[in-house]
């Protein structure tokens, strides 16, 4: 056992396993409880109170939601596809789930599980699988609004991808590489407003070329997750609920779980990518003595605020803006984000070729 | 372990392609063609190439076949019915043929069986793999990379009109500028 | 480390049985699965030889199959489509106007 442990692959691996194991069961704590926060919020914004009963202000909801859902009856339509039709849920939460494995939620070694040197890339690659969930949750339903909603939001989601990955171009040309845990690393420290006093944190969102991106980034996330004002495949109103018509119990909550989980995902690449990950104030100081050892988890502290932030808002969004029509749809993501994608790009590289390189 | 981990992936494409050319349901076989690219993706990072990797995922296993996904869905088809003589003797010639490249192939190895290990440290790795191959991309390689934009918008204008299919006034214009092309 | 032979092997298994499925299969979009299986095999074979010869060309090369992969499977699927518009089949053996 012994000598098995000395090879350092093998720590590699296990401690790799470890935090997986630790990531993935916090987040499905972290999912139920954000479906809680959105209802709550929901209401509030509604100007009522969500839901208040089971438990002191109704904190217990999500465990009586995931009860109810344990024991509603499992339906499969009649000529549905039956492999497909069960595997289709576990696309919607597998994407994310690996995904979660290269975020960086604290400084490095300990709040990372693995650190490859491609994990931007590795992040666009899951996206890229997400879309089949939908279609084939669609597809093998054998139903025609089902069919309908999962053709819709496959097609859309490919169409906000391009966008996606061309709005974090700018962030890979000033960091140079496209490890996450150095893309973080690379917003270190402060740094000053020309000659006065004042000074920003090196976060990525505080430099002017990378606001716009920002903006195509959260636009794009919005469609990606399929919420609002993006969600007309999964609209109530329109096509019964979309591709998850069929779906019922355990495979619905699947398909819930994975778009929540997806949420908190993009949410938590766009902290790396623009708001400086882990870093906060409490790590800028570098004191000696006891605020020396905070570091490490006060990294961890910063990040899950400013996760929480981004959730928020995208919450806030759902609840506040009406849907868009499909077409709409299309045609704002071809004809105005890639071209501000590309634009940007161009901005980008000719402005930190001026500066002097990275 | 690394031979392992190739083993399994190398089984698991295998396995999957051929799963790919026997299976009667088309969706089937896309789903398989999936798996296998991811696979290969896979082997592709043993080989230390990391960008090619998640290339392969995001182009070939997230959008080439997503692609074929939406036109057998939009085409509706349902399993291959095959049956008849005819179509058994051409299936006996395809696996023949198959047999017999093989067998050619392990031939041809057999002949010059390069036993060196592939070798595990790529020039400029310090910088890492994708900065090297941009680097190459735009230096020594910028004249192919420039056509393959040309290449994609020549793509993208063919689909577009070729799917449009017939309006009244294209119909003999197509008929027309397709002789002349053909001509020239 | 893994020898250069074992991956060219693979290569080549995988590349026959792209040939086998164009040649048995008669679903025009199986066929062009396959020409796909056959476009990959040749990409894991370039990928070995860069490995193997400490260069990256290979690796470039590959990028540039997987474009041209990506435009001809866009133009062979509109085709596909169109073809079936017109003769409400995608079998091969049923597309025989030409023939005789």
């Amino acid at each position: 056992m012994a000598a098995l442990w000395s090879i350092p692959a093998v720590q590699t691996a296990t401690w790799a396993f470890v935090k997986v194991m630790i990531i993935l069961n916090g987040m499905l704590g972290v999912v139920s409880y954000l479906i809680y926060a959105e209802r709550k919020i929901c209401g509030h914004i509604q100007a009522r109170t969500g839901p208040n009963r089971v438990g002191p202000f109704g904190l217990l909801q999500p465990i009586a939601d995931v009860l109810k859902l344990l024991f509603k009856e499992e339906f499969i339509p009649a000529n549905a596809n039956k492999v497909i039709f069960h595997i289709a849920p576990i696309l919607a939460v597998f994407p994310a789930v690996v995904t979660f494995s290269v975020i960086p939620m604290g400084p490095p070694p300990m709040f990372v599980a693995t650190d490859i040197n491609v994990g931007l890339l590795l992040f666009l690659a899951m996206s890229s699988l997400g879309v089949y969930a939908i279609t084939l949750g669609g597809w093998s339903s054998n139903n025609k609004y089902a069919l309908l909603g999962g053709l819709r939001s496959s097609a859309q989601m490919i169409s906000y991808e391009l966008a996606m990955g061309l709005s974090t171009i700018p962030v890979l040309l000033r960091s140079g590489t496209l490890s996450l845990v150095g893309i973080v690393e690379n917003q270190a420290g402060w740094y000053a407003l020309g000659r006065t006093p004042l000074a920003l944190p090196n976060w990525g969102i505080f430099h002017w070329y990378l606001i716009l991106p920002f903006v195509i980034f959260l636009i794009t996330a919005f469609a990606e997750t399929n919420r609002a004002p993006f969600d007309l495949p999964e609209a109530e109103g329109e096509l019964v609920a979309g591709f998850h018509t069929e779906y019922s119990s355990m495979k619905w909550a699947l398909f819930f779980l994975g778009e929540y989980m997806n949420m908190i995902v993009i949410s938590s690449i766009a902290v790396t990518l623009f708001f400086g990950g882990w870093h906060g104030p409490g790590l800028m100081f570098g004191v000696h003595g006891w605020l020396s050892e905070g570091p490490a988890w006060m990294g961890l502290v910063w990040y899950l605020i400013k996760l929480g932030a981004l959730m928020f808002f995208f919450i806030w969004v759902r609840w506040t803006f009406p849907r868009l029509r499909y077409d709409q749809l299309m045609g704002f993501g071809w004809k105005v984000l890639l071209p501000a994608a590309i634009a940007n790009v161009l901005i980008a590289s000719v402005w930190i070729y001026i500066r002097g390189g990275m | 372990m690394l031979a392992a981990l190739f083993f399994g992936f190398a089984a698991l494409l295998v396995v999957t392609s051929l799963m790919v050319v026997l299976h009667k349901n088309p969706v089937t076989s896309a789903l398989f063609l999936v798996l296998a690219f991811c696979s290969l993706a896979g082997i592709y990072l043993l080989l230390r190439a990391e960008f090619l990797g998640m290339v392969q995922i995001v182009v070939y296993a997230g959008a080439i076949m997503v692609l074929f996904l939406f036109v057998i869905m939009y085409l509706n088809l349902q399993h291959d019915v095959e049956s008849g003589l005819q179509i058994a003797v051409r299936r006996g010639i395809g696996w023949f043929v198959g047999a017999l490249l093989l067998l050619v192939g392990g031939a041809l190895l057999k002949r010059g069986w390069a036993l060196g290990p592939a070798n595990e440290v790529l020039p400029d790795v310090e910088q890492g793999n994708v900065a090297a191959i941009g680097r190459s991309l735009y230096s020594r390689y910028l004249f192919p990379f420039e056509i393959t934009s040309i290449l994609l918008l020549v793509a993208m204008v063919g689909v577009i009109v070729i799917a449009r299919g017939r309006t009244r006034h294209a119909g003999g214009r197509a008929g027309g500028a397709g002789g002349v092309g053909g001509g020239a | 480390m893994i020898p250069l032979s074992w991956l060219i092997a693979l290569s080549a298994v995988v590349f026959v049985i792209g040939v086998v499925g164009v040649l048995v299969r008669r679903n025009a979009l199986v066929i062009f699965m396959s020409i796909e299986l056959m476009l990959n095999a040749a990409n894991l074979a370039f990928v070995a030889f860069a490995s193997h010869m400490r260069s990256l060309d290979g690796q470039v090369f590959v990028f540039f199959v997987m474009t041209v992969a990506a435009a001809e499977v866009a133009i062979g699927l509109a085709i596909i489509v169109h073809l079936f518009r017109l003769r409400e089949t995608v079998f091969v053996d049923e597309i025989h106007l030409l023939k005789g």
